[in-house]
């Protein structure tokens, strides 16, 4: 019998490091986020959280796209 | 199409019903975090999901000229088997899903297969090295993985996100569960759509009404797809409530992790060369989402009449499809007393869930207060009772029933706060 054990581990590896990536990414961006509201309500420069923000939410959506292709090949 | 006989076309719209039961069996594994944290309405969740399945049906032309992975032999397989195994299947996922619990519908399947094939053609016929390899160690280890990726993810996003405002965490969240659902859904629809595809196109090449390694005909992968949409926009409001509500109690920043987990094991699984069952993974990430999050608890009486559902799976399937597949030897009658028995215990399973409906109105209520029905009673008596200082520790963390046994014996018990 054959189990397979290498395709195994890198299935729980890449899984693994994928999905704390991706949530953490995530989250940085709805840090993000929040950090542009307090900064706007003391009348700061928004520009550096936004940027942020919306780099983190890029990779993401970057990270679905890839989804999509995986499901398509 | 002019050989199209009887039995074929039987056999079509018995694996057309399989992928109904199908899409609503598994509603849950890509709405249930979404529907109970509140992140879409029921009723737009479902509808969704559906789109993405009947998308996912269409994305990929690569179909599974395979339907159980090598686990029997298929050379010379008859139609008749192939019906016997779907009778076997649809029948568990209906049971499973009368009970409200989640469960591989590709399990049954292929339990329905080994059991039809055993009676056909004996023992010999299944690779049982197979069974091990892709059935056994991917059922134990998709959850594990999806639920200690789940756990970490988890940990994280509160860490993480512990000084966010409330309207930030609030929108960012609900946009992240949709995304990730919706991967699921659209993978669902690919891989399971294409799984009927296999065995209409498997059915109609036994029959001979289709030249051996050709292409699914246009009807086929339309009918499938549509198929396995309906069914998922019906929506098994059982399982999505056992899911999203029973496991544990998911907060957004919890729902988002396990479904983003789910969908990344799925994705990598499958790319990866080591399938996993989306139900499994979906289970087990939203397990480890309920331990990640501080004073988060699984309700391990629900768990385990879960994992209890899916020890059963194979060889509950198996039974069924052995015994159809020795009527349906008997000759045409015997064909259709099976077919009469199909739809007659599936109007009754029906009939017994109208007792209580579970529908998108109540889908959020608390599923603890399920109705001990045969099939529960049954798998509780099956399930191993705790040891005595498991029982302890459970009875300290957990509000609820320390076991299945005993929540069905005493009704009353008190059902924790949700």
């Amino acid at each position: 019998m054959h189990i397979d054990w290498a395709a195994l581990g890198s299935v729980f590896g890449v899984s693994l490091v994928v999905t704390v990536a991706l949530v953490g990414l995530f989250t940085l961006g709805i840090v993000g986020l929040s950090k542009r509201e307090e900064a706007s309500t003391r009348g700061d420069s928004v520009a550096l959280a936004t940027t942020g923000a919306y780099m983190c939410f890029a990779l993401c959506a970057a990270a679905v796209a890839y989804g999509i292709s995986l499901i398509m090949a | 199409m002019e050989n199209f006989s009887l039995i074929l076309a039987i056999v079509v719209v018995t694996a057309l019903a399989f992928d109904f039961t199908n899409g609503f069996h598994d509603t849950a594994n890509a709405m249930a975090t979404t529907i109970s944290t509140g992140a879409m309405k029921p009723k737009v969740a479902v509808a969704m999901s559906a789109v993405l399945n009947l998308v996912g049906a269409f994305l990929s032309i690569e179909v599974a000229n395979t339907i159980s992975k090598g686990l029997v032999d298929e050379s010379g397989i008859q139609p008749e088997v192939i019906f016997a195994a779907l009778v076997g299947a649809i029948l568990w996922n209906l049971v499973t899903w009368l009970v409200g619990l989640p469960s591989s519908s590709s399990h049954a399947l292929m339990g329905g297969l080994i059991g039809a094939t055993i009676a056909s053609a004996g023992l010999g016929a299944v690779h049982g090295d197979v069974l091990v390899t892709k059935v056994l160690i991917p059922a134990v280890a998709a959850p594990l993985v999806a639920g200690v990726a789940a756990m970490f993810a988890t940990r994280l996003t509160y860490k993480l996100g512990q000084h966010t405002s409330e309207k930030a965490s609030g929108k960012g969240y609900r946009a992240g569960q949709i995304a990730s659902a919706g991967l699921v859904s659209l993978a669902h629809g690919t891989n399971d759509a294409q799984k009927t595809m296999g065995i209409i196109t498997l059915a109609l090449v036994a029959g001979g009404t289709l030249a051996p390694d050709s292409d699914p005909p246009v009807w086929v992968i339309v009918s499938a797809g549509i198929a396995i949409a309906l069914g998922t926009y019906l929506g098994g409001w059982r399982i999505i409530r056992t899911m999203g509500k029973g496991l544990t109690d998911l907060q957004p920043q919890q729902g988002f992790a396990a479904q983003t987990s789910a969908a990344t094991v799925i994705l990598a699984s499958s790319h990866l060369g080591f399938s996993l069952s989306t139900t499994h993974s979906v289970s087990g990430a939203v397990m480890g989402a309920g331990l990640g999050r501080k004073g988060g608890v699984v309700r391990w009486s629900t768990a385990t009449r879960m994992f209890v559902a899916w020890g059963l799976t194979l060889p509950a399937a198996a039974l069924v499809a052995a015994l159809a597949e020795w009527v349906t030897a008997f000759g045409t009658w015997g064909t259709a007393a099976v077919a009469v028995f199909l739809v007659g215990s599936s109007a009754a399973i029906w009939v017994v869930s109208r007792r209580e409906v579970v529908d998108h109105t109540n889908v959020n209520d608390a599923a603890t207060d399920e109705p001990a029905g045969v099939v529960t009673t049954a798998m509780a008596a099956v399930a191993p009772p705790p040891a005595g200082a498991a029982a302890e520790d459970l009875a300290a963390t957990i509000p609820a029933p320390a076991a299945a046994t005993e929540a069905t014996a005493n009704p009353s018990a008190p059902t924790p706060a949700v």
